[in-house]
């Protein structure tokens, strides 16, 4: 998470470069969001058309989802970004410990 | 909001709601507080301070610290949950509405287990420090011992069911976190081994604080032993619910974190006050209170065996149980003279008020030694630069008196002193309040809570918009100190 | 570097909401608030889960019953678009454009008063409709502590990023105020990661029994 600051000689010539930069930035994330977009059709419409079965949408859903998010996490999260090692250590691990939390609840409690 | 269901409510009265409420805004306060010990660890350390140089009291203060991230939200769901129930008449608990009790008993060890990971692991640390420090030794096999503590605390996580083994949740589940408990052994033998190396061969010096460290040593592992043995499943089903788990824990509890707190207290009391306590004082209080704590709990072993429950505050008469109550009774006066001593001992060095250095123990091997007892509030006027592991000692070594300072003397950023935290603090508690007695019916109750909930939205609003630059300390006020001139 | 000292854009640094030590602190405490935030959700959804159709007798409504794709379709493009426009707007604040950053909240805060609106609609949908209410079966107490959890969070994040905007609406940006902004968003994010688990395993894993 070094400071970012530029230290070239001309600022302008820096800032073309950043502008740049941060728009094809911009156009990734244009085309996450429209995967998102599309995964999130995939998913409602695995739903709302009828004769497939629930073994197989539950777990093609539940894979869009995990897909989505982590779209969400790297590009509009910026988590693909360096520096971001420590917060993925701690964002998993609170990962970790909610799925063994969920795994419980659908295994071990008297249902 | 329709409040119907108190009829079912199977504890009468507010002490249910006073613990939930209670725990709730502590629990939140605890996070907080995790998370900035958290992002100080990770962004402020000094240069030079690398992760393998910090002293293992921080290291299990930045464990514990993750620790508390993540086992406090199922705590607090769990007491949402129980809130819920209560107060608005949900059905989360209630069986016959297709609710679940299990649950609550998961969510609450979720969190309760590696709760006492939280406790023990600073204990831990503290002893690290005192084990180095009175052995003048490095403490023995650091990277290990680093090792051994985020296992630990990533072992903590797995293990909860153990204290559900008699749930019924079966016979996987219950091999899988029994095998799972075990494994948690082999990092605190490692730890437990570790500190006998470094007192070995080490010039060790018997302070009040470091009998307490060696006291630690059999004290917590007898703990460690029976922790064990509750771990296997089947024997789970004969101690559960009976004084051999009391007689477990307290092992731990009082054997690991209550010597833990003596130590640090005797330890850091001079870097804290300015003052050392009285070291024939302490030895009184170390002696008792160690005495005390055997007799009170080692009896109890016997007694859970001998199939006295848990949980009930007296016992039959005849049934063989008095003898052994009696003994445990008189080492709980003996603690209680032990702490009287310890606190007599604090009057009396507070009076007498006999100022020390730096270093007053004369072997400190961290930087906290290196800067006055107690602190200035800015702690060190320059960034020491740190050159390995004990960094102060490795300046000793060197023949130096104090830190090689990593920056030119400059001013020193602080934040600014603030009421809100308090404000935010006062309006959970005045809405707890009302929240307490929502339970009966009594309709000044709404306006109380809703009042409270506003106190602290509204602190916490004017601390977002309110800005906050903090001040400095000028370079000219801090060469005022002593040293007139400064040593940039 | 004075926090509040006015930028160009050739001295606005490439990443504002890291360039001071503050806000690098204020960054990597709300990443690690979202990490217990995670476990937070994940226990709700668990119980939520554990707790799913059970009901105390025959007639109440079940999960099959209650959801509709139509509506959960509406209220997740809104949510899902609302992140869009968050990420356009710390776009813009990377460039030191102020006025373009305060437009695209003002879009993401309307999407998501609509999305909150959506939510109460469908609440009282299930109250009146199905007599599916907070008090009537374990379900619908779980059911509602979820889906309700969030939509405090939508509201908080509401209230949030409209006083940052309100705040900060006359004197721009600088490195004080940038880290807010970006947490801010980060936030909102957020709440979209826990609303694509909340559609996918309550509403559509839901329907499809």
């Amino acid at each position: 998470m070094a400071n970012e600051q530029s230290n070239s000689a001309n600022p302008n010539v820096d800032l073309k470069y950043r502008r740049k930069k941060n728009a094809e930035e911009m156009k990734h994330q244009v085309i996450t969001f429209t995967l998102m977009i599309f995964f999130t059709l995939i998913a409602f419409a695995a739903v709302g058309i009828e004769g497939f079965s629930h073994w197989f949408i539950k777990p093609v859903i539940l894979l869009l989802a995990v897909v989505q998010v982590i779209f969400q996490l790297y590009y509009f999260m910026h988590m693909k970004h360096k520096g971001h090692g420590t917060i993925a250590l701690f964002l998993f691990s609170g990962l970790a410990v909610g799925l063994i939390t969920v795994l419980t609840f659908v295994t071990i409690v008297w249902i | 909001m329709d409040i119907i269901c108190i009829t079912f409510l199977h504890s009468e009265g507010h002490g249910i709601d006073f613990y939930v409420l209670g725990l709730q805004i502590s629990g939140l306060g605890t996070l907080i507080a995790g998370i900035n010990f958290l992002v100080t660890i990770i962004n402020m350390r000094t240069p030079g301070m690398t992760y393998m140089r910090m002293p293992l009291f921080t290291w299990s203060t930045f464990v514990v610290s993750a620790l508390i991230l993540f086992a406090f939200p199922p705590l607090t769901v769990g007491l949402v949950l129980m809130m819920f129930d209560r107060m608005f008449g949900s059905n989360f608990f209630d069986v016959a509405a297709g609710g679940n009790t299990i649950i609550w008993e998961h969510l609450f060890w979720i969190f309760g287990h590696p709760e006492v990971y939280i406790l023990i692991l600073p204990a831990f640390g503290i002893f690290s420090e005192i084990f180095a420090t009175f052995s003048r030794k490095r403490l023995f096999g650091y990277s290990s011992m680093v090792f051994a503590t985020v296992l630990i605390g990533f072992l903590g996580f797995m293990v909860w069911a153990h204290h559900m083994f008699t749930t019924g949740l079966g016979p996987i589940a219950n091999a899988i976190f029994a095998v799972a408990t075990m494994a948690i052994a082999v990092p605190t033998g490692i730890k437990i081994f570790n500190w006998i190396f470094t007192m070995w061969g080490g010039s060790v010096k018997f302070t009040v604080p470091m009998l307490y460290a060696v006291a630690f040593i059999p004290s917590f592992t007898m703990g460690g032993v029976t922790g064990i043995m509750n771990a296997s499943a089947p024997a789970d089903y004969q101690f559960h619910d009976s004084y051999f788990v009391v007689a477990h824990f307290h092992y731990v509890i009082v054997g690991g974190v209550v010597l833990g707190l003596l130590a640090g207290i005797t330890f850091y009391w001079p870097k804290m006050f300015g003052t050392m306590l009285s070291e024939k004082l302490g030895k009184v209080t170390f002696w008792t209170f160690l005495i005390g704590f055997h007799l009170t709990f080692f009896i109890q072993h016997f007694l859970g065996l001998m199939g006295m429950p848990r949980r009930v505050f007296t016992f039959l008469d005849n049934q063989g149980l008095n003898t052994g109550n009696m003994i445990s009774t008189v080492g709980a006066f003996l603690m209680a003279f032990a702490v009287i001593v310890m606190v007599i001992n604090i009057i009396m060095t507070s009076a007498k008020n006999e100022k020390v250095g730096n270093d007053p123990w004369g072997d400190g091997r961290t930087l906290e030694w290196a800067i006055p007892s107690p602190p200035p509030f800015y702690n060190f006027k320059q960034l020491p630069l740190v050159r390995g592991l004990d960094p102060y000692w490795v300046e000793k070594m060197e023949g130096k008196k104090e830190m090689t300072p990593a920056e030119p003397l400059g001013d020193i950023h602080m934040p600014n002193s603030s009421i809100l935290p308090l404000t935010i603090s006062f309006g959970l508690f005045v809405a707890a309040f009302g929240a307490l007695y929502n339970m009966d019916d009594k309709t000044w109750t709404l306006p109380i809570i809703i009042v409270g909930l506003l106190i602290t939205f509204v602190s916490m609003l004017i601390r977002s918009v309110k800005d906050d630059h903090g001040f400095h300390i000028h370079k000219e006020d801090l060469m005022d100190d002593k040293d007139k001139g400064g040593k940039a | 570097m004075q926090a509040d000292e006015r930028f160009t854009d050739a001295t606005w640094p490439a990443s504002p909401e890291k360039a001071t030590l503050e806000g690098k602190n204020k960054y990597l405490g709300f990443w690690l608030f979202l990490g217990g935030e995670t476990v937070l959700f994940a226990s709700l959804f668990a119980t939520y889960l554990a707790l799913k159709d059970k009901v105390p007798n025959g007639d109440a409504a079940l999960a099959k019953d209650l959801f509709e794709l139509p509506l959960t379709f509406v209220a997740t493009m809104l949510l899902l678009t609302s992140s869009l426009t968050s990420v356009y707007a710390m776009y813009h604040m990377k460039n030191n454009h102020f006025k373009q950053m305060q437009a695209w909240l003002v879009i993401t805060v309307a999407l998501g008063f609509a999305f909150l609106g959506l939510e109460i609609y469908e609440f009282n949908h299930y109250v009146h409709e199905f007599h599916h209410t907070f008090t009537s079966s374990a379900f619908g107490s779980a059911f509602y502590t979820l889906v309700g959890f969030h939509g405090a969070h939508v509201a908080f994040g509401l209230v949030w990023i409209i006083s940052l905007m309100v705040r900060n609406a006359r004197r721009g940006l600088n490195l004080y105020n940038a880290p807010k902004f970006y947490v801010a968003s980060l936030y909102w994010h957020f709440i979209d990661v826990v609303w694509v688990f909340i559609f996918t395993v309550v509403y559509l894993m839901g329907m499809v029994g």
